[in-house]
Formats: structure tokens, sequence, C-alpha cells
């Protein structure tokens, strides 16, 4: 390449080498804090263990220990994954069922009562909130997991059946022509033939809705409460924020905690994340 | 069509009408309802009081709330300016370099991480000490370096802290819009970009009088899509100050009402509150949406 086109594109990539700094640097610091002793934390910035990176000796696990087993971190994890994966299954299980009827079933109403299912993505949760939490309190829902995982069922219930209807409306008819011919029930052409077909369709939605609730701090708020028997990691790790503000290598450590898991998705499944995100963009 | 009788649909249809219908019908009607009542939990009962319309005037009324629709304004102004901004910078930049597929990623991850995790983050970013000590915040140590006195970067109202608010939230939103307006973009035929600069004209003409024209649909939805999702922030707020130092916004609001204080009354009608502002917005979405889809 010639001088005098590198030199016109030189402003090219300081912009974008700017935006890159903006977008690693906070979360670099985060990550390099969460392995620092309190007292170099406090005593000095992050950036300052570069020019003796590999002295040795400023690194360790132990704030991680400290989250995971004395602050309940680890116990939040276990509830975090406790609450997302059956609320994620019994939602996508739900809305594939509801799909289906509403894209190859003949019944009264099919098309305004599907406009109302999906209509309803309109409504911020905060309308649904004061007139269900006394009948969670009166049926002993709330701070239950069942509870919290109907709740979000619920709640993705208007995109992941739109998501899903798109998907199966637009299979070819004769699919369902040559099943019918071969003589095969609603049910199995649903489980036989639609469900295998829709796995790409199903793999989006379940992610989206995962991590939609697996980052969700509203929701667990409300119907869960601040008890840290049932609490999923945002829950604690915004408690930690409230009455340890300041003890930043507890917060770094237990905010990394509370990122694992998503970023490990979005690294090794990022195909089907960045259509779940833009999918679920919409959504409460 | 397949044909199933009468009854087996409901069985298909059925349990997502009933959950949708308890979950969020009822309670859609019976909070604006409520918003007419006092502050009790029970909407049937001994204590009920129908107060009209004391909690919208309220609403409209009380300092706090009127800080809070002014943020939420805030928010939606330049939230949406910068993150569709960025966006579009981002992608159309990122299109004439080769490393664009890893700087898309870096970009883009903040969008997989929850907002409270990014909260922190940001709040460490924003770390203060007084003058005199070292700062731990990278922020303010730029600031000290460059010879300034550090910001108490959260407590400085009302615009200081509420710009480092929205910047948290531009910082996570930025790469969901560089994401669809990149795929927009490389959807324009490149014959239409070299047709312009053959027949002279500059890279600021190309992009904005063929790219900008071309991107624009797109760039409206995905700016009501973040107008609709500005309205309800909440996460951050309430992680990062609650609502203090005058950083209210609605829905933080709301749920102080509702756990806080325990007046039902009012916060139904700020919930209220906030279904009224998002219905424009996603009408227009629904109707842009159509529109596409018909078009194509």
């Amino acid at each position: 390449m010639d001088p005098r086109r590198m030199a016109s594109r030189a402003p090219l990539h300081l912009v974008i080498l700017l935006f890159s700094a903006i977008w690693i640097i906070p979360t670099l610091g985060l990550l390099i804090t969460s392995f620092r002793d309190p007292a170099g934390i406090a005593g000095s910035g992050w950036w300052t263990v570069f020019p003796r990176l590999f002295s040795g000796g400023q690194f360790s696990l132990q704030n991680y220990v400290g989250v995971i087993l004395r602050e309940g971190l680890g116990r939040s994890f276990l509830n975090s994954l406790a609450i997302s994966i059956p609320a994620t299954m019994i939602s996508t299980f739900i809305a594939s069922f509801a799909a289906f009827g509403f894209a190859w079933m003949r019944f009264t109403g099919r098309r305004w009562l599907f406009m109302l299912v999906v209509g309803l993505m309109v409504i911020p949760l905060q309308m649904t909130f004061i007139p269900i939490l006394p009948i969670y309190r009166k049926l002993a829902l709330a701070g239950t997991f069942p509870g919290i995982w109907l709740a979000h069922t619920a709640y993705g219930l208007p995109l992941t059946t739109y998501l899903l209807h798109s998907f199966m409306s637009g299979l070819p008819k004769d699919l369902f022509d040559s099943a019918a011919i071969d003589g095969a029930s609603a049910f199995t052409t649903f489980s036989r033939i639609v469900i295998p077909i829709s796995v790409p369709a199903l793999a989006s939605v379940f992610i989206f809705q995962f991590l939609w609730i697996w980052n969700d701090l509203l929701v667990a708020l409300i119907y869960l409460g601040a008890r840290p028997r049932v609490a999923p990691m945002t829950v604690t790790v915004a408690n930690l924020v409230t009455n340890r503000g300041q003890d930043w290598e507890l917060l770094t450590a237990a905010a990394f905690v509370s990122m694992a898991l998503p970023l490990f998705v979005f690294f090794s499944l990022q195909r089907y994340f960045v259509r779940g995100i833009l999918a679920g963009s919409v959504k409460g | 069509m397949l044909h199933t009788g009468r009854w087996r649909p409901w069985l298909y249809v059925g349990p997502a009408l009933l959950l949708t219908g308890f979950f969020l019908v009822y309670p859609t009607v019976m909070t604006i309802v409520r918003s007419f009542f006092g502050r009790t939990a029970q909407l049937f009962g001994p204590n009920v009081e129908f107060v009209g319309l004391r909690n919208w005037a309220y609403v409209f009324t009380n300092r706090v709330m009127l800080a809070a629709l002014r943020n939420n304004a805030l928010w939606a102004v330049l939230f949406t300016g910068c993150t569709v901004g960025f966006g579009l910078a981002l992608a159309v930049l990122l299109d004439r370099v080769r490393y664009e597929k890893l700087v898309k990623s870096v970009i883009f991850i903040p969008a997989a991480i929850s907002m409270v995790g990014a909260s922190v983050i940001w709040k460490f970013v924003y770390a203060y000490r007084p003058p005199g000590v070292e700062q731990i915040g990278i922020l303010n140590a730029f600031v000290v370096a460059l010879g300034g006195e550090p910001v108490g970067w959260l407590i400085a109202r009302p615009w200081v802290n509420n710009l480092c608010l929205i910047a948290v939230g531009v910082w996570i939103w930025t790469g969901f819009c560089m994401v669809i307006l990149s795929a927009a973009y490389k959807n324009i035929p490149r014959q239409l970009m070299e047709a312009a600069r053959i027949d002279g004209a500059t890279e600021w003409h190309v992009f904005r009088h063929v790219i900008l024209p071309l991107l624009a649909p797109t760039a409206a939805v995905v700016a009501t899509t973040m107008v609709i999702q500005v309205l309800k922030v909440f996460d951050i707020v309430f992680v990062m100050t609650n609502g203090n130092f005058d950083t209210e916004v609605i829905a933080n609001r709301m749920y102080k009402e509702m756990f806080n204080f325990f007046n039902y009354g009012r916060a139904s009608a700020i919930a209220v509150v906030l279904l009224i502002l998002i219905i424009p917005f996603m009408i227009l979405n629904i109707r842009r949406f159509t529109q596409q889809k018909g078009g194509r």
C-alpha cells in the first residue's frame, strides 16, 4: 500500500481504535481488579499492574473463593440455573405448541386470539406486578422457583410464540398434506416433523429466553424478593453493591462470576446468540 | 390447515392463552382500575378507598416524579441518538477495515452480560477518591493526570450523573444497533456507491446522499426499539444510584412506591404512565415492520 493512502486511512483506524478502547478498558479493569488483593486495589489503580505484570504475587483467586463461599454467590449461581433452565424449557415448550396451533389448525377466533397474544408484547412488565403479587402471596408462590418459572414463562410467551409462529407458518403446505395422506395425526405431525425441522428457530428462541432470564433483575426482585436462599446472581450482586459498595475485591469478582456463563454462551454459540439477542430486543 | 376437530386445537393454544391471560391481560386491566384507588394492596376489601385522580395528580406534580419524567426524556433523546448514531458510524466504518469481525465482537459483548454486571463495571470506572488520594477509577485518574480535580461522577447533579448513567446504557446497546445497521448496510448494492464515486462524489457525499437514505428505514426501526427499551430503564439506575441525586427514572420510582412505600395506588398510576408512553412507539414499530414485510 502506498504511504499516501495509508496516511489518509489513519483517522479511520484511530476512530475504530478509540471505540474498541472504550469498549474493552472498563471490562479489562474489572477482570484485573478481581484478581488483586484488597490492599492493592485500594492503594493503586488497576492499570499500575502492567509494568510488573510477571513479577508474581499480585494476583490470586482469593476474591473468587471469598464471594463464592462466603458471600453466597455459589448458592446464587445454582439458583440462577434453577430459575433459568426450567423457565426457558417450559416457555419454549408451551410456545411451540401454541405457535403450531395458531399456524396450522382451524378454530374459531384463531386470527384475533393470535393478534391478542402477540400484541401483549406492548405491555411493560410493571403493569402486571401489583395485581399478581397478592395472589402469589395467597397461593404461597411468592419466593418460590415454580412461581418465578410461571411468571417468566408467561412474560416470554408473546414474543416466543410470535417468533416460532413466523417460522412454522412458513413451512411448505405439502409437508402437512403428505403427512395427512400417510394417516399421521396432528400430534405425530407436530412431534415427528415440525419440531425436528424447527430446531434452528427453537435454538435461537431458547438462547435469547435463557439469557433474558439469566440477566433479569426486576422480575426476580418482585417475585423472589431479596431472600438469599432463592436469590439469583443478579439480585445478589445488586445487594453487594448496596451493602458492600466500596469492597471492590468482592464486587468485581462477583460481577465476573455473574457474567461468566453468558460470555461462555456468547463465544461458543455466537451465530445463534446474535440471532437470539436481535429477536429478543423487543421483549417486555 | 390440518383437520383436527373442534376441541383439539385448544389443547395446543390453551396453555399459552391461560398463562398470558392470567399474567398479562388480567393484571393490565386491574392496574388501570387500581390507579384510581388508594394505597392498600387488596382491591376488594374493607379498606378500599376510591381516590379519583389523586394518584394522577401526584404523578404529574410531585417533584421527584417530574424529575423522573424529565430524566426519562433525557434518556430517550441522548441514549437513542448515541446508540443509533454510533451503531451507524461503526457499521459504515468497520466495513472498510480487515479486522471488522473482531471489533464487532468486542462492541457486541456487553449485550450478553446483565445490566447489573455492566453497572458494576462502570461504577468502578466512575470510582471517586478525594483530591490528594490516589485515584482507583480510571476516569478520575485521567482527569487528575490532565491536571484537573477528581469528579464525583455519580453525585454531580443533575447533568453529569445522568449523562454518566446514560453512557452505561449506550455502552450496552450500541453493539445491538451496529449489528442490525451493518446487515442493512451490506445489503446496499455496491454499484450504487461506486457509481457515485466515479461521478466525483466525496466519501461524505456518498454517505449523505446514497447510504443514509437507504439505511433510514432500518435506522428508524432501531431507534423506536431503543426508545421502548429506554422508557423502561431500571437496572442501571437501581444499581448505580437508586435514583438518588436527581437520577430517578419512572420504572425505578414505580418499584420504590411498591416495595419501599407500599403505595399500590400510586405505583399503579406510574405503571400506566409507562404503558401510555410506550404504546405509540410500539404501534410505530409494528406498522413499519409490517410495511417492510409487505414490500419484500
